[in-house]
């Protein structure tokens, strides 16, 4: 137990570094999957036949593929261009800052997701709002932020809840490719000590009390969402 | 199997599929298959094939067995939820809180990593019979895989089971079915024709979750790509196949989890 106590023969302060690590990655992904999401399912549902048939390519590739192939492949090719471009323009190539990759592979990765749950979301809002809005002579923009987006909310919230989960998760396959994210500080800590079982069962109590609290807190945001709507199985 | 026959409706579907704005879809499809074609280097493929064939099956034999195991276990998991004393569904439920919460490749190197480090501590596992089998990796692979789909699939089961109409289970009692007869004839069949568009989506998501695997020293089709990459120093040509071998895989799990739904009659619904 020592072993992960905070003080110096102890790993509990890199654990909890890994943990603060897989959230920031976690929450950056997500939110760069809802923007994209939000794009997404806008073009999908009123964009042009061309925009539909790249959303749909998109999100097809992105949920058949493992997210693993994808990493790597978003990863060698991003840090790949990235330093082609900053060679052309005569720069040193440079390492691209870990936090940030591990952001916009995952983000991508999320989005797709993202586009179909929002999609759905949309299409289950009452057209009777959305005419309401159009008769009232609101542009498109007004019309998303005033009247869409929050009434796709409460039928948008149980599959971003799953999409937040998932991305905590996924921070996990990170470590593969070398980012120091919890998983990878726990694999290096038990490699150190040779207390495999200790630190995985450690890493694992850490990323469950995550989740737990998640719960706690999506429940929450979902009340607040459908307060003043009929309650769930009510007919 | 049905025969496909090119008959007048394929034909016009085809030519449905091919409007005029599609030419965009056409044309980056054909820019990829010049590049593949002109830039790519594919010297490397005879080498590897018997590799990556070997591959192919350990993933798609991976996928049938955890699958095949991990509903078997689904299946109970998921009754006891609702039907069980609390000594037995509350572990249910705690195995799938714990199941779902946690990485999977986390879970994976538990196993492996953190199993095996305990080994030496118990001298007598060295001598049983299993050891042989405990010194190889895909015991924790199937392992993990296994209880990772058990785990989400209990909690679709659970729901399954639950929405099937008490009407049905009443009139069953009323014919005067035993209570297993009732489960085998009338609950299970129903409770899996409900999960069945959701285990279609795990599926594939059990598809896309072997590859974590190859961490562990076993060989799957993902562990070839990085194996090319290896030794060869070639990197995006291996992983574009390789993405193209599970869409392949994933379209294949599709249209028969269509089939199969298209199979049971609907009045079961």
């Amino acid at each position: 137990m020592e072993l992960l106590s905070l003080s110096a023969p102890g790993w509990g302060v890199n654990l909890l570094q890994g943990l603060a690590n897989s959230i920031q990655i976690a929450a950056g992904a997500f939110g760069l999957g809802l923007m994209i999401g939000i794009c997404g399912a806008w073009g999908k549902l009123y964009g042009g036949p061309v925009v539909r048939d790249l959303l749909e390519v998109y999100t097809t590739v992105v949920r058949a593929v493992p997210e693993l192939v994808l990493i790597l492949i978003l990863y060698f090719a991003g840090t790949d261009l990235i330093n082609r471009l900053l060679g052309a323009f005569g720069y040193p190539p440079t390492d691209i800052n870990g936090l940030v990759a591990g952001i916009c592979v995952l983000g991508v990765v999320q989005g797709a997701y993202s586009t179909e749950v929002l999609r759905g979301a949309i299409q289950a809002i009452p057209q009777g709002q959305i005419e309401a809005a159009r008769a009232f002579g609101m542009s498109p923009g007004l019309m998303l932020r005033r009247i869409t987006l929050p009434a796709m909310l409460p039928f948008a919230i149980p599959g971003l809840a799953n999409l937040w989960l998932i991305a905590t998760k996924d921070t996990a396959l990170l470590a593969i490719v070398g980012f120091t994210e919890l998983t990878q500080t726990t694999r290096q800590a038990a490699g150190t000590t040779k207390a495999y079982f200790t630190f995985f069962m450690a890493a694992g109590v850490l990323y469950l009390a995550l989740t737990l609290v998640s719960n706690v807190v999506i429940a929450r945001i979902e009340r607040r969402s459908r307060r003043g709507m009929p309650p769930v199985g009510a007919h | 199997m049905a025969v496909v026959a090119i008959n007048r409706t394929t034909w016009q579907r085809t030519l449905g599929w091919l409007q005029p704005h599609r030419v965009v879809l056409i044309g980056i499809a054909a820019a990829l298959v010049l590049s593949a074609a002109f830039f790519m280097r594919w010297d490397w493929l005879p080498d590897f094939l018997g590799l990556a064939l070997q591959g192919l099956w350990r993933t798609i034999w991976l996928l049938i067995v955890t699958c095949t195991l991990g509903l078997m276990l689904a299946i109970p998991i998921g009754l006891v939820q609702v039907t069980g004393p609390w000594y037995l569904s509350l572990p249910a439920k705690a195995f799938c809180t714990i199941i779902r919460g946690t990485p999977l490749l986390l879970q994976l190197w538990l196993l492996y990593f953190g199993l095996g480090s305990l080994f030496p501590q118990f001298p007598w596992i060295r001598d049983s019979f299993l050891w042989p089998i405990l010194r190889q990796a895909w015991p924790y692979g199937v392992l993990a895989l296994t209880l990772s789909y058990a785990g989400y699939e209990g909690e679709v089961m659970r729901g399954a089971f639950a929405g099937v109409a008490r009407g049905q289970l009443e009139a069953a009692r009323a014919f005067g079915m035993s209570r297993w007869k009732i489960f085998r004839r009338v609950w299970l069949p129903q409770a899996l024709h409900r999960a069945l568009p959701t285990l279609a989506g795990e599926t594939v998501l059990q598809l896309k979750a072997t590859p974590l695997v190859a961490t562990i020293t076993m060989v799957d089709i993902y562990s070839v790509a990085s194996r090319v990459r290896q030794e060869t120093f070639i990197t995006y040509e291996p992983l574009l196949l390789l993405a193209l071998v599970y869409l392949t895989i994933t379209g294949i799990l599709v249209f028969a989890f269509r089939k199969l739904e298209a199979r049971i009659p609907q009045r079961l619904g």
